[in-house]
């Protein structure tokens, strides 16, 4: 079985074999004697979140701008060319400012609360889901053993927060948005979390951190799909098909579906309750790029991180920084996929999302399932 | 009590007993329709229309269109104005054919005028109309994409419609409100290159066609979307007195252009430079939604080549006829129907000898194609009913005039 090959990353880096907090060990080894011992965890946990959120929010500003250029360029324009000079790169930060000065609007009728509530629920889980996903092998914020169930329970929760604002905004638009995304999400869990399972039995764990660091072999390239390729490839497929649904994405942006509900569950907001809504869509974007990337395309494995590996060592500064930059490389790849897809196709209807969700996504993933483990026994 | 209190309960009636012993439980429980207002503010209405929608869940239970939020009295303008400065209030009810409408209403004035148009002028309209045909279905097949959720069509389809309209805006200074042709003939000669202009937009746009064809017409999910949705069966469209590629995605073959030649269209027919093409129900039934975007988008290619018809025998001459500067119409009345892009669009002049018409009325195609809507649309998704409205391409700037 692969988890019993020796491995070049796990057996060398010494980080490995201790689990908790990167910020942590760092304070532990620069705080002065004074610092009493309890401050330590709470400001590692304060830097944290603030590297996850800022981290996130960066990457987020930067695929709205990638999607508005590749949208562009796709249908024969050239999108924000203006803000910040080069190729309008200030785009999304002056949509934000403008975003952020916006009246915060709150329908009549609506229930305050749960209205007002709902875009923080949807962003503090996907921000929270961040919170397991290692870029590199010591840059990680929680090495979390089930780290694959906590990201798809944390990106299931943001599901919460969109039924919280269709119910909310008191208007029937917003409704339908709520219900058709509570509807698909329950029917594309199936198949996302089974597909994952094919990678599950290939990766004979379910830490996200050792499950890169097993696709180190074959000169890097030792990914998942190469090792299992004749389930794995279909896999894959059938995961990013399930995220693109997941994550609410053309063609399966039915809860949002501007021609058919006006914006969907987004119908009532406006401001800057609006644009968590927008970050959110790309950080699960980005979210399930990287579940993708970690446990299909070889998480930060790749011929230059096993170069760097080689040449400075597992737990060089070098060699994490490599595979960070990897790993986040791969993911705006899938990120760059997902926008090709949505630029591309028309919006499929709800019963054919359900008929695709429930009659072949899923006996297909079970089947890949099924496959893969007979392999895994026989090789 | 535990079978009183379910007795009680409306909820949770007494459970029935299936012929093999087992216990079968039912809620009794009524779901109200939902009356959902799809307008006048909404995307998918092209314009200010709203279609009052009572929806079970996803599903349209019955749907009512209703009309009116843009009328602006055009027909009695058509009463309070000369002859001639009517003719900019036609530009503005089907905005995206703007020709066609100077078209009709030329033709009806001129019908009671008895004026003699001359060819350069005949074949100049011809190609402006074809060329605003193509334009309008442009339009038509591009918001279509929208509506369904696929953007980039839409942006493919208006390059080339704002080639289309810079082509317009030389020969007429205007892009969208043309007023081009006039009573008796056009406004101005073409201006020098033009004609080679669209020569050259014809064999770009050829190419450009199979494009669209190919992204979106084939496409799995469009089709899926599509087709056995919103079906209109041929009897169904001739009762509702359909016209337009509405009435032809039903595999009805007529069109004016063919029955009731007008202009030199019959000579053209002869020459076999255009072809009415039908529905045939090629990804599904016949009259669905596939079957009428399928009609308008062939109908571009038929229109490009009726271009290349007029381009092959234009001749020089006069391109207006002798009308004077100020008109006189005699006394009489006439009603002359063109095929527009979206259906037969007639007008009826009534005369007095004076200054202006006495009576002047429109029939809109996209108005007389509206009423079929609350026939198709009930049983549909959510979904379809805007597929739906798409199909039928309706300018709401002239079903309310």
């Amino acid at each position: 079985m692969l988890i019993n090959q020796p491995n070049l990353v796990l057996d060398s880096a010494p980080a490995a074999a201790e689990s908790g907090n990167v910020t942590l060990h760092f304070l532990q080894g620069v705080a002065p004697e004074a610092v009493p011992a309890w401050l330590l965890p709470v400001a590692a946990a304060g830097v944290s979140v603030g590297v996850v959120i800022g981290m996130i929010s960066v990457i987020a500003m930067l695929c709205v701008w990638l999607e508005r250029k590749i949208s562009g360029h796709i249908q024969c324009r050239y999108g924000p060319m203006y803000a910040g000079g080069w190729h309008g790169w200030a785009q999304t930060i002056a949509d934000g400012v403008k975003l952020l000065m916006k009246e915060d609007m709150v329908p009549s009728g609506a229930d305050r609360a749960l209205f007002m509530m709902a875009p923080a629920i949807v962003l503090g889980a996907i921000f929270g889901a961040f919170v397991a996903m290692p870029l590199s092998p010591d840059f990680y914020f929680a090495d979390i053993n089930l780290g694959v169930f906590f990201i798809l329970g944390m990106s299931s929760l943001t599901t919460i927060g969109v039924v919280m604002s269709g119910w909310a905004s008191n208007s029937k638009w917003s409704l339908y948005g709520a219900m058709r995304e509570a509807a698909q999400v329950v029917a594309y869990e199936i198949p996302l979390g089974i597909s994952l399972m094919v990678a599950l039995i290939v990766a004979g764990t379910f830490n996200l951190r050792e499950a890169s660091a097993l696709q180190g072999d074959w000169f890097g390239m030792g990914w998942f799909v190469f090792k299992n390729p004749l389930f794995m490839i279909p896999a894959s497929i059938l995961f990013f098909i399930s995220a693109l649904a997941e994550t609410k994405r053309a063609p399966f942006d039915l809860p949002e579906a501007e021609s058919e509900l006006v914006a969907g569950f987004l119908t009532e907001y406006s401001g800057i309750r609006w644009s968590f809504f927008f970050m959110e869509e790309y950080a699960a974007m980005y979210l399930m790029s990287l579940v993708a990337s970690v446990f299909f395309f070889g998480g930060f494995q790749s011929p230059f991180t096993y170069l760097a590996i080689e040449q400075f060592g597992a737990d060089s500064f070098i060699a994490n920084l490599v595979g960070a930059v990897t790993l986040i490389v791969k993911s705006m790849f899938g990120i760059c996929l997902m926008m090709w897809v949505r630029w591309t196709l028309p919006r499929v209807r709800i019963d054919q999302v359900m008929t695709m969700g429930y009659k072949y996504l899923t006996p297909l993933s079970l089947i890949c399932v099924l496959g893969a483990a007979v392999w895994e026994a026989i090789i | 009590m535990a079978t009183n209190s379910a007795a009680s309960n409306t909820f949770f009636p007494e459970p029935r007993i299936l012929p093999g012993g087992e216990k079968e439980f039912m809620m009794d429980v009524a779901t109200s329709d939902l009356e959902v207002s799809m307008g006048p503010q909404h995307p998918a209405t092209h314009g200010v229309m709203k279609i009052l929608l009572r929806a079970d869940g996803e599903m349209v239970t019955a749907a009512q269109p209703h009309l009116g939020f843009l009328h602006r009295c055009a027909e009695k303008i058509g009463e309070n104005v000369e002859w001639l400065q009517y003719l900019p209030y036609t530009d503005r009810y089907d905005y995206l054919a703007a020709m066609n409408n100077n078209l009709g209403y030329s033709m009806a004035v001129e019908e009671v005028l008895g004026v003699e148009i001359p060819k350069r002028a005949q074949l100049l309209r011809m190609i402006c109309v074809e060329l605003n045909r193509v334009a309008s279905h442009l339009v038509a097949f591009g918001t279509y994409g929208l509506d369904l959720g696929a953007f980039t069509p839409f942006l493919y389809a208006f390059r080339e419609r704002e080639w289309l309209l810079m082509i317009f805006e030389k020969i007429c200074g205007a892009r969208l409100t043309y007023s081009y042709l006039r009573i008796g003939g056009v406004f101005n000669d073409a201006p020098p290159g033009w004609l080679q202009e669209v020569e050259h937009f014809c064999d770009v746009f050829e190419e450009k066609w199979k494009e669209y064809y190919n992204l979106l017409m084939v496409n799995k999910i469009f089709v899926g979307r599509t087709a056995n949705v919103g079906v209109i069966t041929p009897e169904q469209a001739k009762d509702f007195g359909l016209t337009g590629p509405m009435l032809r995605g039903s595999g009805v073959s007529f069109d004016l252009r063919r029955e009731m030649p007008y202009m030199l269209y019959g000579q053209a027919f002869e020459d076999g430079a255009y072809e009415v093409p039908v529905g045939k129900g090629e990804m599904g039934q016949l009259g669905d939604c596939w079957d009428r975007i399928y009609v308008r988008v062939v109908e571009m290619m038929e229109s490009i080549r009726l271009v290349r018809w007029c381009l092959g025998s234009i001749e020089e001459g006069p391109v207006i006829g002798d009308v004077g500067k100020t008109i006189k119409v005699p006394p009489g009345e006439a009603y002359v129907a063109i095929e527009n892009p979206r259906g037969e669009l007639g007008h009826y002049v009534l005369s007095d000898g004076g200054k202006g018409s006495s009576r002047c009325r429109v029939r809109g195609p996209s108005f007389c194609n509206l009423a079929i809507l609350e026939d198709i649309m009930p049983g549909t998704l959510l979904a379809d009913s805007v597929a739906i409205i798409g199909s039928t391409d309706v300018v709401i700037g002239e079903t309310d005039r």
